[in-house]
């Protein structure tokens, strides 16, 4: 297969989007928290924390949905703590961000060793099929590709589009928007910053779990350590390209993954000239370089990482 | 609820709450070992002797302390200056990385000189690579934080690549894994047949280089100036970029000596496991030490004793040794808890 071929088959657009839908919803929870002025570093933690909680919740015998639940409410309690060590104390985003990914990730690495102690191969669940959507999935690769996924990856679109409805569309939304940007305007309207941060805080991470539960119930059967790897962190980064905008983020996050899904193929199509490493290189590199060409221009909310204390201007 | 500034707290405080703090830790990881069904008391005990509770113990404790001091002591010296350099894995690798490129026979040398200078190149390295993310941030305001855990990545999977090329052992039965330093390039054991090595000497003369260099000299008084308020500092004429630049070539290259260490007094060369997180633990070592270059030590070696205490705890006591993980996360946040409460006091009205 040619390398320019590839961009136009089906099945690397059905992956590239796979690849995409936790990206999507990790992205949109960072995009909440930064857009409320809280950097949540405790992302890679709480995806790690979803992987899990969603991945034991059915091989312990739930059904799928009951997975995502219990992954939401972990990535939410995660949220939790993060959001109370930041907002009310105003304890350094970065540390905590850090500790909180070094906690969530440790403590799912204990339950999971604590509750399968003996397991040497990690045990398999039945993840997500693929609900092809009638007619709509007939539509030569565009169609392939949006509407042959798993209910999860439509459930990741249909956050973005709820994400950008309530921050642009309703009081709540602008209200978070506000405590980004100006949190004293929104203490003046009588609103508690403190209570719309940390909302957006604890959204936001359960969002974040729900991308890390995709992985271990929607695109891979089984929970493995360092399954994140990453994903993370190039969230943060897609949050930046998408100038915190639900939409442009979501346009990142699948140019992102079809990246992805291309230097996989070009590894198969290069045959080993080049080493492969140089190939998974290539999304972390593409995510810095992101930065930089959007960092110039990039108008951050400008209470991003300042806290907040009531009565002070 | 509403913050207010205490005096400046006296020194018997200042000392008691990293101990509040790792007391809080001890509680909260209780819960844990109820869980698992051992007892707290008995687990505790566990790691406390594993940890320190015979010679052996004692000097792998150290051991693994000196890799911590390096990376923690790398971590201080960039949070003191607020450039969140969270990349000391990958400076770390860079530093193993020109330890095994020139300490296995590229430099035939003396001892005495071929030490010092695989420990100038790696620091160079290591400098190198963390000066990336730091123009980035001066000149383009990328934020460094996610720049350098990016390259965390990218570095591992550089090192991987040497490791099926160029580096690889070719006697090495097709594991990633480099050749051995030469002997020249090692650095003596403290004790003969043990483990312990001459990197824990350097570490800890490296910690007492940076204390004096963070309390006595101009750079260290303005990289706090920059730490504590860069638009100040900017203000009364501290070239506020250029001090962010000499923080962060000093931070990269304290965190490739735990590289340089690792592979020339520990393990001979180079394999991708050359480090279990020590970049990332650092950031623990730094944030219990309060900062305090002399303080990273004995964190150092706290978090050490957690890790070498908490394997020999596991395999006696059936719990996870990820234990250890989450009590050094743990602390983490109840320092920097702690630390907030040396200085403000809380007031709910």
């Amino acid at each position: 297969m040619d390398a320019l071929d590839i961009l136009f088959s089906a099945s690397f657009w059905v992956a590239a989007i796979r690849i995409a839908s936790p990206l999507i919803f990790a992205t949109m929870g960072e995009l909440i928290c930064e857009r409320a002025g809280v950097l949540n570093l405790g992302i890679e933690g709480i995806m790690t924390a979803g992987a899990f909680a969603g991945w034991f919740t059915v091989y312990a015998g739930g059904d799928l949905w009951t997975g995502l639940v219990v992954a939401a409410l972990v990535g939410a309690l995660f949220g939790l703590l993060h959001a109370t060590l930041t907002v009310p104390l105003g304890l350094s985003q970065h540390v905590v961000g850090i500790g909180v990914t070094l906690l969530a990730t440790s403590l799912t690495y204990f339950t999971y060793r604590l509750l399968l102690p003996e397991v040497t191969s990690p045990p398999k669940i039945e993840p997500f099929q693929p609900w092809p959507v009638p007619g709509l999935s007939k539509i030569p690769v565009v169609g392939e590709a949006l509407f042959t996924q798993t209910p999860l990856t439509y459930l990741a679109f249909l956050s973005v589009a709820v994400v950008a409805w309530t921050l642009y569309r309703t009081p709540v939304g602008l209200a978070v928007r506000a405590a980004g940007e100006n949190p004293s305007a929104v203490e003046a309207q009588g609103i508690s910053v403190t209570g719309i941060r940390m909302g957006a805080v604890v959204a936001g991470s359960a969002l974040m779990a729900l991308g890390g539960a995709f992985l271990t119930t929607s695109a891979f059967n089984s929970f493995f350590f360092q399954m994140i790897n990453g994903r993370g962190w190039i969230c943060i980064a897609l949050v930046v390209f998408g100038s915190w905008r639900p939409g442009k983020a979501l346009i990142g996050a699948i140019l992102f993954a079809a990246f992805d899904a291309y230097q996989v193929r070009l590894q198969q199509i290069s045959g080993g000239i080049v080493p492969y490493q140089v190939f998974l290189m290539m999304p972390y590199a593409l995510s810095i370089l992101a930065l930089i060409l959007v960092a110039r221009r990039a108008t951050y909310p400008k209470a991003l990482m300042i806290p907040y204390q009531k009565g002070e201007r | 609820m509403r913050l207010e500034p205490k005096p400046a707290p006296s020194l018997a405080v200042t000392l008691s709450f990293p101990l509040a703090a790792i007391v809080t830790t001890l509680v909260l990881t209780s819960i844990l070992v109820l869980v698992a069904g051992a007892s707290p008391l008995s687990v505790f005990y566990l790691v406390a002797k594993g940890a320190a509770g015979s010679q052996f113990a004692l000097m792998e404790t150290l051991t693994r302390a000196t890799p911590l001091i390096f990376t923690g002591l790398a971590i201080a010296v960039a949070f003191r200056a607020r450039l969140w350099n969270i990349g000391a894995e990958a400076q770390l690798y860079m530093g193993g990385i020109v330890t095994v490129a020139l300490g296995t026979g590229a430099l035939p040398l003396p001892s005495f000189i071929l030490i010092p200078v695989l420990m100038i190149a790696a620091m160079a390295a290591g400098a190198l690579i963390l000066l990336g993310p730091a123009v980035l941030k001066t000149r383009f305001g990328v934020d460094e934080v996610v720049t350098t855990l990016l390259l965390n990545f990218i570095v591992l999977l550089f090192v991987s690549m040497l490791l099926d090329g160029v580096l690889k052992d070719p006697m090495g039965l097709g594991w990633p894994q480099s050749q051995k330093v030469i002997a020249e390039a090692q650095l003596p054991r403290l004790i003969q047949g043990k483990r312990l090595h001459y990197g824990f000497v350097i570490a800890i003369a490296a910690a007492a280089v940076v204390w004096v260099i963070t309390k006595k000299t101009l750079l260290g008084y303005e990289m706090r100036a920059v730490g504590h308020n860069a638009e100040g500092a900017r203000f009364v004429g501290i070239p506020v970029n250029r001090v962010l630049m000499k923080t962060a070539l000093l931070s990269g290259g304290l965190a490739a000596l735990a590289g340089f260490s690792e592979v020339s007094g520990l393990k001979g060369n180079l394999t991708l496991d050359l480090s279990p997180g020590y970049g990332y633990t650092g950031i623990v070592v730094a944030m219990l030490a309060m900062l305090n270059p002399l303080g990273v030590v004995a964190s150092a070696i706290f978090v050490a004793g957690i890790f070498v205490g908490a394997d020999a705890m596991s395999r006696a006591a059936k719990v996870p040794s990820y234990i250890a993980d989450v009590m050094v996360a743990t602390s983490l946040l109840t320092m920097v808890v702690a630390i907030l409460l040396t200085r403000f006091k809380i007031r709910w009205r």
